[in-house]
């Protein structure tokens, strides 16, 4: 149960070579070994969705992911999204929308609405919220994460990488 | 141009958007400790052993402890007759109760040894709910409570003649159902008691007031301990209790000589965080043809859970002061009973005894509307207090005295926002196509007790004082610092408390910044809950801002050689009225206010310095008028919020955009009590809703959108006329839901429907009602 195994992944654009016990959470991993404390955990059951980041650009919870499982991929975390200090539209969106105000299911909100813009960049309020079902906020009350997501969709240049 | 008013983004948000927010679990460093809890099984049980050893001897554990190694300690502060220690000690009284603690290495060898515990219980007769803790019989939950019953608080008035002579009388029983605040983040906490000076990290909302209580709990000076809420995510009233770990992790912290931390898991949370409403509530009305109400009678019976909280108990006083909402009702009798059952205690959930008011008086209404055959809007506006008469005493309490309001302003904006009379259209016209889903329309004029408070309110519940503390500095550079007790979790006070002084200093918004959390930063402080901060920080700010502007302008005017009435300050510059020439910068006034030389006779250095301690001079009352419209699937009782309307006066609004998200979120949480939200218990008191699976917090797509506006009824109360707004969706929202899906089932003659307004109640409402014709 204690003994370890080697995984190597990409965590933000790095590579990172790891010790692992095949029971350890991604999320896990990510928190106390590399100190990226970014994404959070919110339950036990999958449910909240606090824990939401990208594998291979796939919203996903690593809360229900072994570190083990995420070897080899391309995991972005919400470390990962701004360039120095210039954030994405989506966390820009966020700022000016009010779409998040204690802060603590934001990390999540913004990997899974970074997901979907990729894949859809022009979403209607209805296909952001079905999106966005698998996180929860207790604060906002999902309106002005709707809006932040729309914002962010407006202001996106077509064909940037997020 | 005035920043007070003005939509600013916050200065909170760069790094939480970027991840560099630090919330209690991100700060526990390598090779802290984790302890866990061995939760009781049952509800109601005496614990006849334990057998430990077996845990203690694993890989990893550093110790197992029991109640018995609490023994020089006393209870958790409490209302005594009901008080909880610190770990069950001899009987437990709720399931989920903490039976033992579990300190270990790391959390994988916490969570085994939790397992390994074994205890022996002599399972007792659980009460689930009132009805059983109150009957013929019951055994105590409390020996020193042989009733159940904490106090006990009859109507002070009899109007049994007044309801009895009514032309008209109904009476309704409502349950305002249980539920979890549930905030994203789980009560966390960090224990470092390695040197003589303890340190807790922990995901509060009041670290002053745990500094006074846990110091005393504890036998050491105040010196020496030193409490921090860093990042907190989210509270809704369910971080100010006095959770035991609070109180543990620093023992262990001492004994073992490790940092300890605690962090609950969410099922872990659901059962061990305070719950909130939990009322049952009969109410009589008397009320005449054209719709007066003239007399009400309500009865509240709190469940308190199997411990009393000292927030809990206070809960239904604030239900019964608000009883009469916005009407004039000229005869008014309330009381209250508190009742022990085996289920996790009760305590603050957003909007704390009003959101009970409001839904108990709003359903009232409405049956006095169905009653009469009236419109519920024509019958709110005939009852509403008039808009002359304010100040309002109502006649719950003396203590309720309404400070402003224009009801029927705002139900008409209301009214003309939602465009009622085609709503009510479509609604007949749905009535005649059976295949159709119902229509359902609710109203909720409703009015809430917010701004805690007038110096002694919070001191009934526990706290040192009521008032907010404010410090506020200017550094040698210009910029400004303000220190405050209020303790944010969300609602952006370092961006409103930054807008106020900026507005009264002319010092640039973004060289402002402000400190909170923290006690070796901020010397003493009360804390964030009951919609209080700019009623009383807010107007700290204010205060303080102004009295270190004159004395800035002493500074300017001497150095300018300008009398100080004659100096305005604009972005960061002092400068003689009608000559801007003749100017100098905050930086420069600021560095001289520390050079004696510099300073006007009888001025010391150091002088730029304020530190308040704001009171609320009353209680604010925050009101409004909310619509919900909801469809009704005969067929399978599924309720879908299609539009909901939202018309707020919370007085004078500091950032719109902050305030909105309060609301919304409020609504959010009301919506949620309404359809989809409640704490369930088994019948041997056992937890159902025990992981997010069951007891259903709503997602996205379960919120509809908003459509929202604004009257303004400035408070008197206060220099900045606001009333605070934290709360209010939380207190509005309810009864709207509700008296829609009435609405919708009225023409099956269903009178009222308890919450949660699941399918499955619904549908059985619906079948039920059919089968009797």
């Amino acid at each position: 149960m204690t003994s370890t195994q080697r995984i190597g992944l990409t965590v933000n654009g790095a590579p990172v070579e790891a010790e692992v016990e095949p029971r350890t959470l991604l999320v896990q991993f990510l928190r106390e070994q590399l100190q990226l404390t970014g994404t959070h955990v919110g339950c036990d059951t999958s449910n909240c969705g606090a824990c939401t980041l990208l594998i291979d650009g796939e919203p996903v919870k690593s809360c229900t992911v072994l570190a083990v499982q995420a070897a080899g991929g391309e995991v972005t975390t919400v470390e990962g999204l701004a360039n120095g200090s210039e954030m994405t539209p989506v966390q820009e969106g966020f700022r000016q929308e009010h779409g998040l105000q204690c802060g603590f299911c934001t990390p999540g909100m913004l990997m899974c609405s970074s997901a979907l813009l990729a894949e859809r960049p022009d979403p209607t309020p209805d296909e952001i919220r079905d999106y966005l079902d698998g996180c929860m906020c207790r604060c906002t009350g999902y309106q002005m994460i709707v809006e932040a997501v729309s914002w962010a969709a407006a202001h996106s240049t077509t064909g940037d990488e997020q | 141009m005035s920043l007070v008013g003005a939509r600013v983004v916050r200065k909170e948000d760069p790094a939480l958007l970027t991840g560099k927010g630090r919330f209690t679990e991100d700060l526990a460093a390598t090779g802290t400790a984790v302890m866990r809890y061995v939760l009781s099984p049952h509800a109601h049980a005496r614990i006849v052993s334990f057998a430990t050893d077996a845990a203690a001897a694993m890989p990893g554990v550093i110790a197992v402890h029991t109640a018995g190694d609490f023994g020089d300690y006393p209870d958790l502060p409490g209302p005594e007759p009901a008080a909880r220690p610190v770990l069950a000690r001899g009987r437990v009284r709720f399931h989920g109760e903490p039976v033992a603690v579990i300190l270990a290495r790391d959390a994988a060898a916490a969570a085994d040894a939790v397992d390994a515990v074994e205890v022996t219980y002599e399972v007792l007769p659980a009460h689930v709910t009132i009805e059983q803790s109150l009957a013929e019989g019951a055994m105590p939950i409390h020996d020193a409570l042989p009733a159940n019953t904490l106090m006990d608080a009859p109507p002070a008035d009899d109007i049994d003649e007044e309801l009895a002579t009514a032309p008209h009388r109904a009476r309704l029983s409502l349950v305002n159902n249980r539920c979890s605040p549930a905030p994203i983040e789980n009560m966390s906490v960090i224990a470092d008691w390695t040197s003589d000076d303890l340190v807790v990290h922990a995901s509060i909302q009041a670290p002053h007031h745990l500094r006074n209580y846990l110091t005393t709990w504890l036998g050491i000076p105040q010196t020496r301990c030193r409490i921090v809420a860093p990042d907190v995510g989210g509270g809704f009233g369910s971080k100010i209790q006095w959770y035991p770990e609070l109180f543990i992790a620093p023992l262990l912290s001492r004994w073992h000589g490790v940092r300890v931390q605690s962090m609950l898991t969410r099922s872990e949370a659901l059962a061990l965080m305070a719950h909130g409403r939990a009322q049952h509530h009969d109410v009589e009305v008397g009320f005449e043809d054209d719709g007066n109400i003239t007399a009400l009678k309500l009865l509240v019976q709190q469940d308190l859970g199997g411990y009393a909280d000292v927030t809990g108990a206070g809960l239904p006083v604030l239900t019964t002061w608000m009883a009469a909402g916005c009407y004039q009702i000229p005869h008014v009798a309330t009381g209250f009973r508190h009742v022990l059952t085996n289920t996790s205690p009760v305590s603050s959930y957003r909007g704390a005894g009003r959101p009970e008011a409001s839904y108990t008086i709003e359903r009232v209404v409405d049956l006095v509307a169905d009653r009469t055959g009236l419109d519920p809007a024509e019958v709110r506006l005939r009852n509403f207090i008039p808009t002359d008469a304010f100040p309002y005493q109502q006649n719950t309490n003396e203590a309720v005295i309404y400070d402003s309001g224009d009801f029927p302003k705002a139900l008409r904006t209301l009214l003309k926002l939602m465009d009622y009379e085609k709503l009510r259209s479509e609604q007949q016209t749905r009535r005649d196509d059976p295949t159709a889903p119902l229509l359902g329309i609710g109203l909720s004029c409703w009015l809430e007790i917010a701004g805690f408070g007038p110096n002694g309110s919070l001191e009934a519940f526990g706290h040192i004082g009521s008032w907010e503390s404010i410090n506020l500095r200017v550094l040698p550079d210009g910029t400004a610092m303000i220190a405050t007790g209020s303790s944010p979790h969300g609602q952006g006070h370092e961006t409103v408390l930054s807008q106020i002084a900026a507005d009264v200093l002319g010092i640039p918004y973004d060289n402002i910044i402000v400190r909170h959390g923290d006690t070796a930063t901020v010397q003493q402080g009360t804390g964030t809950f009951g919609s209080r901060s700019i009623s009383t920080a807010g107007v700290g700010v204010q205060s303080a801002a102004t009295s270190m502007l004159a004395r800035a302008k002493a500074i300017a005017g001497h150095l300018l050689e300008a009398s100080p009435d004659d100096l305005e300050v604009v972005d960061g510059v002092f400068a003689v009225r009608g000559s801007p020439d003749t100017n100098i910068s905050w930086a420069h006034v600021a560095t001289a206010s520390f050079q004696p030389l510099e300073l006007p006779e009888g001025m010391t250095p150091g002088s730029l310095e304020e530190q308040v301690f704001q009171e609320s001079p009353n209680f604010t009352y925050p009101s409004g008028a909310y619509s919900c419209v909801v469809e009704v699937d005969p067929q399978t009782g599924a309720v879908t919020v299609r539009d909901y309307f939202a018309v707020d006066d919370c007085g004078t609004v500091i950032n719109p955009m902050i305030a909105e998200g309060q609301v919304q979120g409020g609504i959010a949480q009301g919506i949620a009590q309404a359809l989809y939200e409640e704490v369930r218990y088994d019948e041997d008191g056992r937890l159902l809703t025990a992981t997010l699976e069951d007891y259903l917090v709503p997602t996205a797509p379960d919120i509809p959108q908003l459509t929202t506006a604004r009257v303004n009824t400035p408070t008197p109360n206060n220099s900045l006329g606001a009333k605070g707004i934290g709360e209010s969706g939380a207190v509005g929202a309810p009864p709207a839901v509700v008296n829609a899906v009435i609405d919708a089932l009225s023409h099956l003659g269903i009178e009222h429907v308890d919450m949660p307004l699941t399918p499955e109640r619904i549908w059985s409402v619906m079948r039920k009602a059919e089968a009797t014709g």
